[in-house]
């Protein structure tokens, strides 16, 4: 009896196995057995990835780097955190970056990068990303991989609904989750409704280096600006908002945002309001923000407090800018590859609302409208619905598109991404996330070539489904192949802090500019040391600058004398190598901020206070060579009396 | 003696591609080294193949105790070279165009060519003693003092020719496009011999 039912166990397994064979890979939905998922992922030691996935750190403040399809993680750059690893934030150069408006703040919340774009394609330059909590845009450089600038974004709190760039970079957009009194000022927070202001930042970028600066803020009712989008092609000029709470409650949002049956999607003309900027509108107003930038040659930021800011009062602009009713409280909003459907992803719903362009500009032309706020017209939604993809899931977040006609949602509340067609509306298919997913990053997914091959869905629970690691998880990120009729799962992998989104490019656009040393040549700094001969140390005061420099295997100098209880010592660090990947790093006993890691080429500044008489060691922190361990020196440290002059030496015992 | 004047004019100018090319190339391949650090070898002085190689190359041999890739002014070579390949050439050409014009004999083309292969394994024995001298005079403090089997002191004598693993790295010695211009000259040359002796007994023959 028992044999004969475990025979049946293994011919039902042996059936299993073949039908699962035999009916191929149409299904995807078979596992890693039918589907080859593992080969599809696989990239061979030494191969390269064909996407870079750049993925937010959330409460982490920075980027991480992934490759697509292996999931590998390749570098962490830090944004709007200090980053002991490097010493980025704690290095004299690199401090000003983090410096704002409520002085210095040395970690956010970074949400939604996006990579720039020129005439609606990819273009590998720079990825921008906002700062959630102290509101800030940032700008990495995709030669160096490395924060170059960040701007204060002011009359704003909860830098949400940003930082997503028009069609050819013209602006990166930054909106205000948080309405708030501008300016600030101290006033009952009941008085929210009427008092409160949202403002909609579109920052300028330079064409050539990239520079941002604020060209104007448009100051917009008391709402909640959730997310955003540019317009493209059709639609290009055009620049989408949603926004939740159009109740303007101001206490026990979770109950009192959300009796509206529709919040609106804000439609804001940026090139009419660029226009009548341009002709001298809009208000200056007094502000004070912080624009910190960094320089590859000097290898130095410095941080510039801003003064005024243009303000723009959209009644003053009439037909730019528009509200389109969207049901409850939209989340995500975006829009398609060629700019016709502005969908709008209603979070507490189960369909997802699709916008037509087309249809809106008609509308705006007949004057459909239904009544105003504040003054802002509001469409009349039958006039402006393209459809409605009807019970497409629970919890709408965000959707991508692939290029070939699909949209990609993801739904929080049953976990799963939906595939749908675009003109027909129809849902062609659906799959489980593990768990509760947020975001969709499809590469190119926010321009007008999507790269339709791969989706990742960036999931905010994990739970069970790695090696548990104690009751705090990294999130979980899952990758889908999206290129036939069904997706197919094909990786999990874990992301760094929490993802707020994605930005995804096939590498090729940007790998053979990634820069692999700075010149020694071009290093501006004002403390670097480039020939040898000038190591050297100085007293000023108080203050010993140590011009040092570091080459496999030594510092020069390596130890200093001289060195008293109460000064501020410099250590200015040349890294002389010209070699790919031979960075030093410098650690001092005792210094309270961190050590350095410096590229060939670069020039770092860490300042360590001595607290007590002796003999102090430093030492290379990167094992730079077969001679790594030899690599350090000593500071001697005198009492604050001692008249012991300073001297400096190397290699002579 | 037209056609042989003209394949001896054209035979010695090739040398001047000397001038423009490297007459050799070392590579230096290593597990760490991926992408392989190399010397542009000119009869002006020595180049690295990207930008910091030489530096690179010289960092490294530090901790061997090799000496430091000398500069154009540290060679007499690299003076003398430059006048050798330029006097070889001009000699070249004149004798191509006494040659066109019948007043000299294919023989003395031969002479040239002689000449030019004694300097050349002259030069090469000169090379060679140089790369002996670099891989073998090294600095008896050398952070690295590595000895063969027997006991004795490693040389680090890049090959003349060909490949040869030395430590962890791959040295790969060639001629470069400049050698291979001056060789394709010298056949030319060695050419203009055999087409000149042709032409100057048919000449004679009927005359």
């Amino acid at each position: 009896m028992k044999t004969s039912l475990n025979i049946s166990i293994l011919l039902l397994l042996i059936t299993g196995l073949f039908s699962c064979n035999t009916k191929d890979s149409k299904d995807g939905n078979k596992g890693a057995l039918a589907s080859n998922a593992a080969e599809k992922v696989y990239v061979a030691p030494g191969e390269h990835d064909e996407f870079y996935a750049f993925v937010s750190g959330g409460y982490s403040g920075n980027l991480t780097v992934y490759g697509l399809p292996s999931g590998r993680m390749f570098k962490e750059i830090p944004v709007f955190s200090q980053f002991p690893t490097s010493g980025y934030g704690y290095s004299e150069e690199t401090k000003p970056m983090l410096n704002t408006s409520h002085g210095f703040i040395p970690w956010d919340d970074a949400h939604h990068p996006d990579i720039s774009q020129t005439s609606g394609k990819l273009d590998g330059r720079w990825v921008f990303i906002n700062g959630n909590n102290t509101p800030r845009i940032a700008k990495i450089d995709l030669k160096t991989f490395e924060t170059t600038e960040i701007i204060e974004v002011p009359n704003s709190a909860g830098n949400h609904s940003s930082s997503f760039v028009t069609e050819n970079t013209e602006y990166v957009v930054a909106g205000t989750r948080f309405s708030v009194p501008v300016p600030q000022q101290d006033i009952a927070i009941n008085e929210y409704k009427g008092k409160f202001k949202g403002a909609l930042s579109f920052i300028s970028v330079d064409p050539e280096d990239g520079k941002m600066s604020i060209k104007f803020q448009l100051m917009m009712p008391g709402f909640n600006y959730d997310l955003s989008h540019p317009g493209r092609g059709k639609s290009h000029g055009w620049f989408f908002f949603t926004t939740y709470n159009t109740e303007e409650a101001n206490s026990l949002l979770e109950v009192n945002a959300s009796q509206n049956d529709k919040d609106f999607i804000a439609a804001v003309n940026w090139k009419k309001i660029e226009e009548y900027v341009n002709n001298g509108g809009g208000k200056m107003m007094p502000a004070n923000y912080a624009h910190n930038v960094y320089d590859d040659f000097t290898h130095t930021a410095t941080s510039t407090m801003m003064k005024e800011v243009l303000v723009v009062d959209p009644l003053e602009v009439p037909g730019a800018v528009f509200l389109l009713p969207t049901p409850k409280s939209p989340h995500g909003v975006d829009i398609d590859p060629s700019g016709e459907y502005i969908i709008g992803n209603g979070k507490l719903s189960a369909d997802l609302t699709i916008h037509s362009f087309t249809k809106m500009i008609k509308a705006i032309e007949n004057k459909k409208f239904d009544g105003d706020a504040y003054g802002i017209p509001i469409l009349k939604f039958e006039e402006i619905l393209r459809g409605t993809v009807k019970q497409a899931g629970l919890g709408p977040l965000h959707t991508e598109f692939d290029g070939k006609g699909n949209g990609y949602t993801t739904f929080f509340i049953s976990s799963e991404l939906v595939k749908w067609d675009l003109e027909t509306l129809e849902v062609i298919d659906r799959k489980p996330n593990y768990y509760s997913v947020g975001h969709v990053m499809i590469p190119g997914g926010n321009s007008a070539h999507p790269f339709g091959k791969y989706a990742v869905s960036m999931n905010k629970i994990t739970k069970d489904r790695y090696l548990p690691t104690g009751p705090e998880l990294e999130h979980s990120a899952q990758l889908f192949d999206i290129t036939g009729e069904k997706m197919e799962l094909l990786l999990d992998f874990p992301t760094h802090g929490e993802p707020h989104y994605a930005a995804g490019i096939p590498a090729s656009i940007i790998k053979e500019n990634s820069q692999k040393i700075y010149k020694l040549a071009e290093n501006k700094h004002e403390y670097a040391t480039i020939a040898n001969g000038d190591a050297r140390v100085e007293r000023k005061g108080n203050e010993v600058h140590i011009y040092m420099t570091m080459i496999r295997s030594h510092f020069t100098p390596d130890n200093i004398e001289g060195v008293k209880v109460g000064d501020k010592v410099y250590f200015h660090i040349t890294n002389h190598e010209q070699d790919f990947d031979v960075p030093h790093g410098f650690a001092m006993i005792g210094a309270n901020n961190s050590g350095l890691l410096i590229m060939p080429g670069q020039t770092k500044t860490t300042v360590w206070e001595p607290k007590e008489v002796g003999v102090w060691p430093f030492y290379c922190t990167d094992f730079c060579s077969a001679l790594h361990q030899e690599m350090q020196g000593y500071v001697r440290v005198s009492p604050k009396s001692s008249n012991l002059e300073l001297s400096w030496s190397l290699g002579d015992d | 003696m037209k056609k042989a004047g003209l394949i001896m004019i054209v035979g010695s100018l090739l040398l001047l591609g000397l001038f423009k090319f490297p007459l050799w190339n070392i590579m230096l391949g290593a597990p760490q080294y991926p992408e392989p650090m190399g010397m542009d070898i000119y009869i002006t002085g020595i180049q690295g193949v990207q930008e910091f190689d030489i530096q690179n190359i010289d960092g490294l041999n530090h901790y061997i105790g090799m000496k430091t890739i000398p500069k154009p002014e540290e060679m007499w070579e690299f003076n003398v070279f430059p006048l050798v390949i330029g006097g070889m050439a001009a000699l070249g050409v004149l004798l191509g165009v006494l040659a066109f014009f019948g007043k000299v004999n294919a023989w003395l083309l031969l002479g040239w060519l002689l000449l030019m292969s004694i300097l050349g394994v002259l030069g090469m024995y000169d090379f060679n003693v140089w790369l002996t001298d670099y891989g073998t005079n090294l600095d008896p403090n050398a952070i690295m003092k590595m000895t063969n089997l027997d006991g004795s002191p490693m040389s680090y004598k890049p090959p003349l020719f060909g490949h040869q693993k030395m430590l962890n790295f791959d040295v790969d010695s060639y001629p470069a496009l400049g050698a291979y211009l001056m060789f394709a000259g010298m056949l030319l040359t060695l050419m203009a011999f055999f087409v000149g002796k042709y032409e100057w007994s048919k000449k004679h023959k009927y005359s």
